[in-house]
């Protein structure tokens, strides 16, 4: 139980062209343990899409994994060919898109896209992979899994084809599923049952998730482990009750602050203020400090480490060195 | 209190193909049958999930669209009845502010520009104090000067989300109505922009409808809330009794849902005939839910106007 599932440490990812060079995830190191749900935290820009293209080796042109290790079952993904690569993806680690509308092949029955994967990687026939997609569409909650084998992605709703995401996802037993802000598109309710949902699989499969989303609501309700990611930088970890309980880092409490029903019970939210640096523009130092309450004289020289703050908890910043 | 704008039984429906393959026509009720009244100078908040017709609504307040029936009396002039060269005059009173401030602000125009065309076009000030109107307007959206001379594309969404608002208010409108303001923005700029409707909000006196899926949001802006289920008000009602209290089935579960429950399967929304429109996917749902449509009502007692659309609610039928 206590193992890792995969294992990041040091990762960076850049993108480099003739006249910049933008290094949207820097450093960034952590560990997803069996069974447990990760939850990478963070606003538009910060690194999180990335990092998790990165461990899928998804990292579109001209961004490249410039440094750090991803172990993943005994390998390191950032050393496999694109071959190797590819008999993991999908497989060994699988993937929830936000987009459900954008995700499936429109002409293509459902069915056949979620017999596909299985077909391709575990090289069994088309029967035996139809047997194995309707247990699926059962898993996921549909009523009538072989009248939704034969339909078209259109002929679902929103909801519906978020499950259908994450039966190809789970498809091949992955032993990593990453979701990408699987419930951004979807209504309150319907993004209810689909967390709802994952969180069942998470348990029945003992999976693990990379959960990686904006709402801290939605954390905490799903996740184990709160990661917040700013500026390309992990800036700090925690268990979820911790995390809750006790912020440690100003954009952590300034975050709770701006949603509400955490901070924010007076008739006025604390917002943080400035604004989300372009990656291609940020500051020296502690990259948060132009927007911070609690600036000192150093935050504006130097940048602060990750430091340990005890079980499963660590924070970058100047305040606890 | 003076009452700014009231709807009455609002209908607007739209005609689509039943398939992209066939000529056949349903027609979808957007809006069907709403009702509501705002005060001056308070906020009404319009809660719903995506199809439920707040953006219809929305849209019909501000005569952008016309209903097929209904009245929308807004300061006195029932809108319907309302020639065009009234209508742009009552124009300048109502703004109204999109969710998307990557799209609803003009690319090519300058900063300057975009505020000061309403100025110009509504005459608010004499053309040679717009300058002084629209630093005026930057100061109030808290934008320095430095952005006059900027285009959209320089700007975060936080900031373009400011000159829509800024936009709005050019021209001391008595109604905003704000459709999801909110929803495209990054959380820490979120707070920012509520702030900011609140400093309007007692600052300017403004009346608003404020729209939004997020009932986190609607609740901290609201005075009133009205709940929206498939084109139907289901609920409507001072904002804490509705968020602390709530009667109709359909709120408690997006209550809930924010609040950090889950969700359970629920059935699917299919279509209803003459019954309830929440009925299918209801937890509670009787026998009666199926044959006819609930009334909006209070009970007995009227319940201080928190009423709602459900027989269960007042324990009508147990």
């Amino acid at each position: 139980m206590n193992e890792p599932a995969i294992r990041v440490t040091g990762l960076s990812t850049s993108f480099k062209t003739d006249s910049y060079i933008v290094r949207a995830v820097e450093g960034v190191s952590f560990d997803i343990m069996k069974g447990r749900i990760f939850g990478l935290v963070g606003e538009s820009g910060c690194g999180k899409t990335m990092t998790s293209l990165s461990i899928m080796r998804l990292v579109p042109s001209p961004g490249k994994i410039t440094d750090g290790q991803i172990i993943f079952e005994d390998k390191d993904l950032v050393q496999l060919s694109g071959t190797e690569m590819e008999s993991v993806r999908g497989n060994r680690i699988g993937m929830v898109f936000q987009e459900p509308m954008t995700a499936l092949n429109p002409v293509i029955r459902i069915g056949e896209q979620i017999s596909e994967t299985i077909m391709i990687h575990k090289h069994i026939q088309m029967n035996e992979a139809k047997e194995r997609s309707i247990d699926l569409l059962k898993q996921v909650g549909f009523d009538e899994p072989e009248k939704r084998y034969t339909q078209y992605p259109h002929q679902l709703s929103g909801g519906q084809r978020q499950r259908i995401l994450i039966a190809i996802a789970i498809s091949c037993n992955p032993s990593l599923i990453i979701a990408d802000e699987p419930t951004t598109a979807l209504d309150v309710a319907t993004e209810s049952q689909i967390l709802f949902l994952l969180k069942e699989l998470v348990r029945r499969f003992n999976t693990s998730m990379l959960f990686i989303t904006h709402n801290l609501h939605i954390v905490k309700k799903l996740c184990d482990t709160v990661n917040i990611m700013y500026a390309g930088r992990m800036f700090e970890q925690s268990p979820v009750e911790d995390f809750f309980k006790e912020p440690l880092h100003p954009y952590s409490k300034g975050l709770l602050n701006s949603v509400f029903g955490f901070g924010a019970t007076e008739k006025r939210l604390t917002a943080i203020p400035g604004f989300v640096p372009k990656l291609s523009e940020i500051p020296e130092g502690c990259k948060f400090h132009p927007r911070c309450a609690s600036v000192m004289p150093i935050c504006k020289e130097k940048e602060p480490s990750m430091r340990e703050m005890g079980e499963g908890k660590s924070v970058r910043c100047f305040l606890y060195e | 209190m003076s009452e700014i704008l009231s709807v009455s039984d609002l209908k607007r429906t739209y005609e689509v193909r039943k398939s992209a393959f066939s000529y056949a026509k349903e027609t979808v009720k957007a809006v069907d049958g709403v009702s509501f009244k705002v005060d001056k100078g308070k906020t009404l908040g319009v809660v719903g999930e995506s199809g439920s017709g707040k953006s219809t609504l929305a849209r019909c307040v501000m005569f952008l669209e016309r209903p097929d029936s209904g009245d929308i009396v807004f300061q006195g002039n029932t809108l319907n009845d309302i020639n065009g060269q009234d209508l742009k005059k009552l124009r300048r009173e109502m703004q109204i502010i999109f969710q998307d401030p990557y799209s609803s602000l003009n690319p090519r125009m300058k900063i300057y520009e975009t505020l000061a065309e309403p100025v110009l076009f509504h005459n608010v000030v004499q053309k040679e104090h717009v300058m002084e109107k629209v630093e005026e307007i930057l100061e109030t959206i808290g934008l320095s000067t430095d952005f006059l001379n900027k285009y959209p594309h320089e700007m975060s969404g936080g900031q373009r989300q400011r000159v829509a608002i800024g936009r709005a208010l050019t021209t001391n409108p008595a109604l905003v109505v704000a459709d999801e303001p909110v929803s495209s923005l990054d959380v820490s700029i979120q707070a920012q922009i509520i702030n900011l409707f609140m400093d309007i909000k007692e600052k300017a006196g403004i009346t608003m409808l404020f729209i939004s899926h997020d009932l986190n949001v609607v609740r901290f802006l609201s005075d009133e809330i009205i709940v929206m289920y498939k084109g139907r008000v289901v609920e409507a009602g001072n904002g804490d009794e509705v968020f602390y209290n709530p009667l109709h089935p359909y709120t408690k579960m997006l209550i809930d849902s924010v609040k950090g429950g889950f969700a359970k399967r629920a059935g699917d929304d299919g279509q209803t005939e003459g019954g309830c429109p929440y009925y299918p996917r209801c937890e509670r749902h009787q026998d009666v839910c199926a044959g006819r449509a609930p009334e909006l009502t209070g009970g007995s007692n009227n319940n201080g106007g928190h009423v709602a659309a459900c027989f269960l609610a007042f324990g009508a039928v147990s």
